[in-house]
């Protein structure tokens, strides 16, 4: 980590000496601006071509601490709010996934009976039995499936359906705020509504087919068609969201770009994939990966509009584990280490998408 | 069927063809909250119908039911506690943390970057247990404070992630005047960027809202007595395995969504864009 400290653009007292003639017309122009490259993102700091100016600083934990208590002590509640909250939890949570606590053995109060715990330390033995499970694979597949179908669908159908707003049209407001309608219900409300439309008996879906004379289909009773009415609910809630941002960033697009590839005879598809597209990039890098991990980690959806069900043919890694650790004897080291598994999972992907995105030379 | 920016006008098919995919798209996507409001205003057994009908017999009787006959309105005041606090605490724990990583490159900064970015990723099961037993100890389960520390473990980290994208849209040259003036950094924020990001944290709070508004896993493990459900848990008891009263359950919904939807329709300009500002520079 090539000092990230020395980029930093507070204008405490040093930045003052070395640029004496600041004086009345502030000091903009130096050190902010340089930093401040619009897009850069997490790595900005080593980026900046403006590391030469500290060579000669005296360094060392007392001159850091004066340069950058403030921000310490800006960041410290959220650390210490993370620290108590997510770490501690966190730590215990990988320390049961290598034991074999359930409910059975855990120490709890009953009355004024206190037992203690009895649960032992195991090692790894819960990652080897779940990862050589077949039922680790098979859950493993169909969550990919899920969160590749989903993201695929929410991109597409959001670019498409941003693209045919940003053109000029009558009623576009409206189609704006119809189209936006399913991002403003809640989950688990969307999830309960479409379980009723799916409902073999009184469900609108099947009467319409009935009506169409197709015959009724039990949606939610078969693993196939409960997969598809799983995945189609998700798209529904997920499709406004994509499109909004893409919006955001086809606005963004200088119009001037389009003029020149129209005067040099770019017909309107070379104009898609060679402006839209590469101008969409860095939009659509980071809307990809938060919805691939917010899919990956949907629960209400599986949850409330199948229940994982038939079976548990439509349970995704989360919802499983969830299930594990609260029906029946509460696994509770089972159910850490999928959630070990799972993260480990997440952030693997996260890297990869992000060392990915670096090859291509895209800035994140 | 790419139409892209066509300068000039468009012939009439694609004019019909455009608007044609507008409407359907639209259609879809409005259908399941119209039945959803026609479901609630049918009689008590209205749902029961195999027919394709949209009005019958219209009244507000499910409305009556839910708001008199169940324990909805309980849920509804403690959805409205719990999500409330955890807006106001994730708003308030994380505007100054949005604020240092959006102006200040500090030692450990991109420590704190990945750390948010790492905590958004967490699957709800691998903190549930560990913070059910938590709970369990410190006597908080079934307790709104309880569910709100929960929901303080995604809130925090996400309310810091947005309003630094906030931040970012400020010009740093403002708060640089405002410290050439004598300002502390910590009186810059206050005085001038903060009330500068107002809408920011506005919609920061929103999402934060919304979020833990919609919450179902943690709610359902965490508050098992009946007075003490939010509406996520609650309205599941009104579809179970063995009744199921679908009136009851849209009447609810509908009371649920439409504010909702309502609020979140009004503030959509600004959520669109703070969003993409954010998106654009995560």
């Amino acid at each position: 980590m090539p000092d990230s400290g020395t980029n930093e653009r507070v204008p405490d007292s040093g930045t003052n000496e070395r640029v004496p003639d600041s004086g009345t017309n502030e000091r903009v122009p130096d050190s902010g601006t340089s930093e401040r490259v619009p897009g850069s993102g997490l790595g900005s700091a080593e980026r900046v071509p403006g590391g030469r100016r500290v060579a000669g600083r005296a360094r060392g934990p007392r001159r850091a601490w004066l340069r950058h208590w403030y921000a310490w002590a800006m960041v410290a509640p959220v650390l210490i709010v993370m620290a108590v909250l997510i770490g501690w939890p966190l730590a215990r949570g990988v320390y049961l996934s290598l034991t074999d606590a359930t409910e059975a053995n855990v120490g709890r109060t009953i009355g004024v009976n206190v037992i203690p715990s009895r649960y032992e330390f195991v090692g790894l033995e819960n990652y080897l039995d779940i990862l050589g499970s077949g039922l680790f694979w098979a859950k493993l597949g169909w969550t990919v499936t899920w969160t590749v179908a989903c993201v695929a669908l929410h991109y597409g159908l959001g670019l498409g359906l941003a693209v045919l707003l940003h053109r000029k049209l009558r009623f576009r407001s409206v189609y704006r705020v119809l189209l936006i309608l399913p991002w403003a219900i809640p989950a688990f409300v969307a999830a309960f509504i479409w379980r009723y439309l799916y409902n073999s008996d009184y469900g609108v879906i099947n009467a319409m087919l009935e009506a169409a004379g197709i015959g009724a289909v039990g949606w939610l009773n078969d693993p196939f068609t409960a997969r598809i009415a799983v995945i189609a609910v998700n798209v529904w809630l997920g499709v406004p969201f994509m499109m909004v941002a893409m919006l955001g960033g086809l606005q963004s697009i200088p119009k001037e770009l389009y003029e020149a590839a129209e005067v040099d005879g770019a017909s309107p598809w070379q104009r898609f994939t060679n402006i839209t597209l590469p101008s969409l990039r860095a939009v659509s890098s980071t809307v990809i990966l938060l919805g691939t991990i917010w899919t990956f980690n949907m629960f209400p959806v599986i949850f409330l509009v199948t229940g994982g069900g038939p079976g548990s043919e439509t349970e995704i890694l989360v919802t499983y584990a969830f299930r594990e650790a609260f029906t029946g004897v509460r696994n509770y080291s089972g159910s850490a280490t999928w959630g070990v598994i799972i993260l480990l999972l997440l952030v693997l992907m996260a890297f990869g998408y992000r060392r990915a995105l670096r090859k291509t030379g895209e800035v994140w | 069927m790419k139409k892209q920016h066509k300068r000039g006008e468009r012939g009439p098919l694609a004019s019909i063809a455009l608007h044609v995919t507008l409407i359907v798209a639209s259609l879809i996507s409005i259908f399941p909250v119209v039945w959803l409001i026609l479901t609630s205003l049918k009689p008590r057994d209205g749902w029961l119908s195999t027919e394709l009908e949209l009005f019958n017999s219209p009244s507000l009787g499910n409305y009556g039911r839910v708001l008199s006959e169940t324990a909805f309105p309980t849920w509804l005041l403690n959805s409205v506690l719990v999500a409330g606090l955890t807006m106001l605490l994730g708003v308030f724990l994380a505007a100054t943390t949005g604020y240092a990583i959006s102006r200040f490159r500090f030692p450990g900064y991109r420590g704190v970057m990945w750390l948010l970015l790492i905590t958004q990723m967490f699957p709800v099961a691998i903190l549930i247990v560990p913070l059910y037993n938590l709970m369990a100890s410190l006597k908080l389960l079934n307790q709104l404070p309880g569910l709100v520390i929960a929901y303080m473990t995604v809130a925090v980290p996400f309310c810091a992630w947005m309003m630094k994208s906030y931040f970012d849209t400020i010009p740093q040259e403002i708060d640089q005047a405002g410290m050439v003036d004598g300002l502390s950094p910590f009186g810059a924020f206050w005085r001038v960027v903060l009330p500068l990001a107002r809408p920011g944290l506005a919609v920061t709070a929103f999402y934060c809202f919304m979020t833990a508004w919609g919450e179902v896993a943690y709610a359902t493990v965490f508050m098992s007595q009946e007075e003490k459900r939010t509406l996520g848990v609650g309205l599941q008891q009104f579809v179970g395995q063995h009744w199921s009263d679908w009136g009851l359950l849209t009447a609810a919904a509908a009371l649920i969504a439409i504010p909702a939807a309502a609020v979140f329709l009004l503030v959509q300009r600004h959520l669109v864009t703070g969003l993409t500002a954010g998106a654009t520079k995560l």
